[in-house]
């Protein structure tokens, strides 16, 4: 089981990847998405897969799951949500100004303003 | 008050929150800001007083026991840096409440300053490597709001790459710490520390350990990751450029100093070469865009780059010179760095320019900003007795102690370049035939002559007054050198 | 360009009550269940952009009149606060307290400082997300 989710997200990461280098601004905001999404699968899976009740509720319970990895990916979802509706704005403010999503055409320094 | 350690976070966040009810009223929210860093550099100073008597503070949140909880932790160290984060931010705010304009302090600038300011210190406080991460999170976030503020058509254009690469960089965190809780089973650094020790940092930790040097130097800027910070750097304005130049790229050496003192100290000859080694490059690369540029921004920030690795190579030398020049350092970079940013900022607001060549003759003009960066510019090279002397003096004596006598070249080599780089800016700028300049307010020159004055001034105190400063940094440095107290203060054993 | 968008407009006031009871619902349900203040939030910004859908940005401010800046302060200072409470108690930041009370109407009830602290997650979540939404809908 560790074995089949460490292969997914390393697919993840390799679509995030591809995503990431591609021009239009819109896929690379969608490529960190997925790179964040491979992240928290990732924890998950490097917290072990093991035991399936929940800790600490129930009495007697031995094959309990990591809460852990769970509380860690829950946090790390929720800063990956606000930082990625913020650079959604973002990316929608620099198209309205600059009128493109293309990256190749945002290079330059002080000498092309 | 076993709460103390706190305060320097807990109150810039309060002011941050009571700053969002006062959107349009600016005088409130300049005198909220400048009340709530006062507060919070008093409790800072307080909170030395006590970690020189009763050595290091420990708090696990919520009351629970120090391996599960989160636990802050203040040694000499964070609490030094911390105390130097508010002072400056104090400064840079009263600097910008004259050169920011109205615009940019209406639209939430001091409360992403004081989110920031948490993030910073919160980062330099925990003792929990999640919590940091959190933590970086928070400044992160607010210094994205921070680079686009104004929304200039350039700023946008830079803000989209910095928030990119920091993105990545976070992720990269996530994944660190996930390969590090599979192996140790814990995220409080004492406790991970302790667990390295056991097993004896197998090749595993020490890929570990590589991958933070790659998070932690995305964000410090050294070689070759340094690649975003020029861009980015040069975008906003000067105010909101002197925060980032001074605090956020240390923040990235303070988590580097803290796990390559504390979790990979087992394998020096592999981790602590790649370091040393990087240190030197990113040296070496801050100096030549430091000779390469003939703009302020630019020439500066390679400076940033220089002191980077000059404190990086003082840490990666593990001994106790080395260490101690190493933290002295970082301090005075953070205070001579917050001065220069702020002087180049009246620099260009007088002249109307960033780029060297089009200016000159200023000492006629404005002979005391001349003298003033002068100092600061000594400063910041190392001339004796000023504040960058002790700092390096001892980085080289560690250098030498540990047998690494190129690297040593290489860094006082380097002095000479930071001297000339700066030694160039007074040359094009304050001699020279005068140049036709801004019509500018003489008051508004004032008011933002004063924090810059101030600065210098402390800087300047920082280096004559060492005999008083040095036993709060040599207890910084022992600490660091000496995990264990750091261990035992966290896990009580 | 005005549209026909009756059945939509008509469902939606129905709709937002149930999405926003059932918010109401997940928060409560959590600590001890799935939920807590995050979900209540993030279904609570479902239910009101689904009246932005149905209608426009203008009719849905007059509906709900807050400013969503000062509603993000004022969840931060609720959890700060809560957080900040266990200063007075000289005991560690953050810490919680819980006990049982006799309720009427409720019978035994377990009431937990923990709750002050997620609905000000609530109220933030809230509004951070209709603030985002609103600056990127805003303009046309």
């Amino acid at each position: 089981m560790e074995l089949l989710m460490a292969i997914v997200a390393g697919i993840l990461f390799t679509a995030a990847i591809y995503l990431i280098l591609s021009r239009s601004l819109i896929k690379v905001i969608l490529g960190t998405g997925l790179l964040s999404h491979g992240a928290h699968l990732f924890i998950l899976t490097m917290g072990g897969l093991g035991g399936s009740a929940p800790p600490v509720l129930l009495d007697g319970v031995t094959e309990f799951v990591d809460p852990l990895p769970q509380a860690l990916i829950l946090t790390a979802i929720v800063i990956s949500f606000g930082v990625t509706a913020f650079i959604l704005v973002l990316a929608y403010r620099t198209y309205a100004v600059h009128k493109t999503d293309d990256l190749n055409s945002m290079k330059g320094n002080d000498e092309h303003d | 008050m076993i709460n103390l350690l706190l305060f320097p976070i807990i109150i810039p966040f309060f002011f941050a929150i009571v700053l969002l009810f006062f959107k349009e009223q600016v005088r409130i929210q300049r005198i909220l800001t400048v009340i709530g860093l006062s507060a919070s550099i008093a409790f800072a100073c307080t909170l030395i007083m006590k970690v020189k008597q009763d050595g290091i503070q420990t708090l696990t949140l919520g009351s629970w026991p120090a391996p599960f909880g989160i636990t802050m932790v203040s040694d000499m160290f964070s609490v030094l840096l911390v105390t130097s984060t508010l002072v400056i931010t104090l400064f840079v705010v009263i600097y910008s409440f004259s050169s920011i304009g109205e615009e940019r302090e209406r639209f939430f600038y001091y409360p992403a300053i004081l989110f920031m300011i948490t993030g910073v210190n919160g980062a330099f406080t925990t003792g929990d490597i999640f919590n940091m991460f959190v933590f970086f999170e928070v400044l992160l976030i607010a210094s994205y709001l921070l680079i686009v503020l104004g929304g200039e058509k350039r700023q946008l254009r830079e803000s989209i790459k910095y928030i990119l690469v920091n993105v990545i960089s976070s992720a990269f965190f996530v994944i660190t710490v996930a390969y590090l809780y599979s192996i140790v089973g814990t995220l409080n650094m004492a406790d991970i520390g302790q667990k390295i020790a056991d097993i004896g940092q197998p090749g595993i930790i020490s890929v570990i350990g590589i991958l933070m040097l790659l998070v932690f130097g995305i964000k410090a800027g050294i070689f070759p990751l340094y690649f975003w910070m020029p861009g980015s750097y040069a975008a906003p304005p000067v105010p909101i450029l002197a925060l980032f130049g001074a605090l956020l790229t240390k923040v990235g050496v303070y988590a580097i100093t803290r796990t390559y003192t504390l979790f990979f100290v087992h394998d020096l000859a592999f981790t602590h070469t790649i370091l040393m080694v990087l240190a030197l490059l990113t040296i070496v690369a801050g100096c030549i865009g430091a000779l390469a540029y003939f703009d302020l921004k630019q020439i500066i920030i390679y400076n940033i780059l220089i002191a980077i690795g000059v404190i990086l190579f003082g840490v990666s030398q593990m001994n106790e010179a080395g260490m101690q020049g190493a933290v002295f350092y970082l301090i005075h970079d953070m205070l001579i760095k917050g001065a220069l940013f702020l002087i180049i900022g009246i620099m260009i607001y007088v002249t109307g320019t960033s780029n060297l060549r089009e200016m000159g003759g200023l000492i006629k003009t404005h002979a005391s900003l001349g003298w003033l960066f002068l100092i600061a510019a000594f400063g910041l090279a190392g001339i004796p007795p000023l504040s960058g002397f002790v700092g390096k003096l001892l980085i080289v004596q560690g250098g030498f102690e540990h047998g690494q006598i190129f690297g040593t070249i290489v860094i006082l080599a380097s002095s000479l370049v930071v001297l000339l780089s700066v030694i160039r800016i007074f040359i094009y700028a304050f001699w020279g035939e005068p140049v036709p300049l801004q019509p500018t307010n003489r008051k508004t020159y004032k008011h933002m002559m004063f924090p810059a004055v101030i600065l210098v001034a402390l800087s300047v105190l920082y280096g004559v007054g060492t005999e008083w400063i040095f036993p709060y940094v040599s207890d910084a440095a022992h600490v660091l050198l000496d995990p264990s107290s750091y261990i035992n203060a966290v896990l009580k054993e | 360009m005005k549209k026909n968008n009756v059945i939509l407009q008509t469902t939606a006031k129905v709709t937002f009550f149930i999405i926003f009871l059932f918010s109401i619902h997940i928060f409560f349900a959590g600590h001890f269940a799935p939920g807590g203040g995050f979900v209540g939030g993030l279904l609570t910004t479902g239910a009101i952009v689904l009246l932005l859908l149905a209608f426009d940005l203008e009719t849905v401010k007059a509906t709900l009149p807050f400013n969503f800046t000062v509603v993000i302060g004022v969840g931060l200072l609720l959890s700060l606060g809560t957080a900040a409470g266990s200063i007075l108690f000289n005991v560690p930041f953050f810490t919680h307290a819980f006990a049982h009370f006799e309720l009427p109407l409720f019978g035994d009830t377990e009431l937990h400082t923990a709750m002050i602290f997620d609905s000000g997650v609530y109220l933030v979540v809230v509004g951070a997300a209709i603030t985002i939404i609103q600056s990127i809908g805003g303009d046309e």
